[in-house]
């Protein structure tokens, strides 16, 4: 007996049909969709509302369709979510920002909606660079490593050690979620659609923050192939900033 | 006979917007206008709404921003320093067509300054302060009955054209306390819809996703998409300028003298201008009630009739350009004034008058 066909893997509902404008091998691609998977299988894309950032990670709104509130300035991200999420406490808030926006110029507006706890859910995607106005020195960026504002490489002496987000996060004693992942192999990927469905979880039960940050590549200002960029997150990022669960939510009392 | 009461105008800006409906409060502490933030702290939570004390102003007005791309009526108010801060977030603010009300109980500057009244942030106020083309709609209350009345009247119009308003208050009518009818508190037009406001795809279909946005990103290699915008903006603006000017005149009917000023000043002006005229000094007031858009056209009719125009403000001369491109050389235009804390009483007004136009007091 034949059996019926059925798809096994198709476009996700809340992913825009349109071809996306990022760079051949950017992890935004990747992150875009997992997040559209997720939305669509907690379905609640019609109580989503997404904040977009500036930067590469400013383009979101474009490709992921849901509603959408642009961030007023960069960095304002996390405090224009705050301000969504008080006067719709039913819908469901997220961010999706890049190392520059949300651990550079909007790093107050982070931290004080994590200390908050305030209940929504951060995208954070960092690859190393302000990726969008050509690779300059980020927060995330390492020691040694080159940009076109520190050709040379970071130096700790001149201009301080890589933030290392989670970690900061963490110590703060508001409830929520902080996990690191990755999606530079198959099984990282998993692992990071399984950490934003969590993110996705921890806002809906009401029980904090759910906070992923990524780490991506950025093969343009890396000026390595895909395929090398990809291998570099996977051994040298990682390295630097381990994956991993940082802080577990206390699960809310019935 | 209708409820009189006693109130604070920092504390009128508050009640009134309450009661016009507005569910959320961010904002940052800055003297003078801490008093509406408290305010606001204890009174919105009990009336069903949002209070949040922002980390900074930055992260206040991104909140109020964000709330009101919800179709929310919400509150940010701040003194001179902090609306300097938030110039970003008021120019994403016009780009986006967000009808927020910012409120700036000003103080003398420039820099930190002092805690004193001041009209230095007219400027600021009017030219659209942050990046890029845009305007505000700015009301300048000169009594605490019209802190109240003007806080309602922002809300509606700043909803009608879908742009930001800010009451343009200082020092002196923020902390002043004065009896006011309680009806001044109460809104007078019902709400209007708000088709553009982002609250989930459940209230307008998967089909119709919305997005508030200031970026222009559709068509990203041509200029088209902003030079259209920025067009339909400055339509927009033309068409405010024609509709809703608003201004006061107080004995310009015979005035040889037009004293032109605008909020706590303007009402300093109207007792000089009654002192004047019980010595037959035929002197009178043109108060811009909104000073953008600028009643340009009225004060130019006015500029036929009479000698000569003193502007008065609390700073170094701001509204005096705005009063001179209006009259365009009509008439001879003075300027007096200091920023900082410095005002002339009524009677040192009526006295300068008298001084500059009439050779000293001869009648």
């Amino acid at each position: 007996m034949k059996e019926e066909l059925y798809p096994i893997y198709k476009r996700p509902k809340y992913l825009v049909r349109e071809p996306m404008r990022y760079c051949p091998g950017c992890s935004h691609g990747v992150i875009s969709r997992l997040i559209a998977e997720v939305i669509e299988e907690l379905d609640i894309g019609e109580r989503a509302i997404g904040i977009s950032s500036v930067g590469c990670s400013g383009r979101s709104w474009r490709y992921i369709r849901t509603d959408w509130v642009k961030t007023p300035g960069h960095g304002r991200t996390l405090a224009a979510a705050t301000g969504v999420k008080r006067v719709c406490p039913e819908s469901i808030v997220w961010t999706y920002q890049g190392d520059g926006d949300l651990a550079s110029i909007g790093m107050s507006e982070s931290l004080h909606a994590i200390n908050r706890g305030e209940k929504v859910t951060v995208v954070f995607v960092n690859n190393t660079y302000f990726g969008a106005t050509g690779g300059q020195l980020a927060p995330t960026t390492l020691i040694g490593q080159p940009t076109v504002t520190y050709l040379s490489g970071r130096k700790a002496e001149d201009i301080g050690n890589p933030i290392d987000v989670c970690k900061l996060f963490s110590v703060l004693d508001s409830n929520g979620y902080i996990e690191r992942v990755a999606v530079d192999r198959p099984t990282h990927i998993i692992k990071a659609k399984a950490a934003i469905l969590r993110a996705f979880e921890t806002q809906m039960r009401g029980e904090g923050f759910g906070f992923v940050e990524i780490l991506a590549c950025c093969p343009s200002n890396l000026h390595l192939s895909p395929y090398e960029s990809n291998r570099w997150v996977g051994s040298t990022l990682i390295e630097h900033f381990p994956l991993g669960v940082y802080k577990e939510p206390t699960k809310k009392e019935e | 006979m209708a409820k009189r009461i006693l109130i604070k105008g920092n504390h009128a800006i508050g009640e009134a917007a309450m009661r016009a409906g507005c569910k959320a409060y961010f904002g940052y502490l800055i003297t003078p206008q801490s008093e509406l933030l408290e305010y606001m702290a204890q009174q919105l939570p009990k009336r069903g709404g949002v209070f949040l004390q922002a980390e900074s102003e930055l992260a206040g007005s991104a909140m109020v921003y964000a709330a009101t791309a919800t179709g929310t009526r919400a509150l940010i108010s701040s003194s001179s320093p902090g609306i300097s801060l938030m110039q970003e977030v008021m120019s994403c603010t016009a780009a986006a067509e967000l009808p927020v009300l910012f409120v700036n109980i000003s103080r003398g500057g420039p820099g930190s300054g002092r805690i004193v009244p001041a009209q230095s942030d007219y400027f600021q106020a009017t030219r659209g302060g942050g990046h890029g083309d845009y305007r505000f709609l700015v009301f300048a209350p000169s009594t605490v009955r019209e802190m109240a009345e003007h806080t309602i009247d922002a809300y509606d119009l700043a909803e009608k054209y879908r742009m930001p308003a800010m009451i343009l208050g200082d020092a002196m009518t923020g902390q002043s306390m004065e009896s006011i009818d309680e009806v001044c508190l109460e809104p007078k037009r019902p709400p209007i819809e708000k088709p553009w406001a982002v609250t989930g795809m459940k209230d307008y279909g998967e089909d119709d996703p919305r997005t508030v946005r200031h970026l222009v990103l559709n068509h990203p290699y041509t200029d088209e998409e902003l030079i259209a915008q920025n067009i339909r903006f400055s339509e927009k603006y033309k068409e405010v300028e024609k509709k809703e000017i608003c201004w006061e005149e107080y004995h310009t009917e015979d005035a040889e003298i037009l004293i032109a000023a605008f909020g706590i000043i303007a009402r300093f002006a109207k007792t000089a201008v009654d002192l004047l005229r019980e010595e037959n000094y035929k002197v009178g007031l043109f108060r811009p009630i909104l000073v953008w858009p600028y009643p340009s056209k009225p004060l130019a009719e006015l500029a036929d009739r009479c000698r000569a125009i003193l502007t008065m403000e609390m700073n170094e001369g701001q509204m005096v350009e705005d009063v001179r491109l209006a009259v365009n050389g009509k008439c001879p235009i003075d300027f007096h004034g200091h920023g900082g804390g410095y005002y002339l009483n009524p009677y040192e007004m009526a006295d300068l008058i008298k001084k500059m136009y009439f050779g000293g007091d001869k009648r």
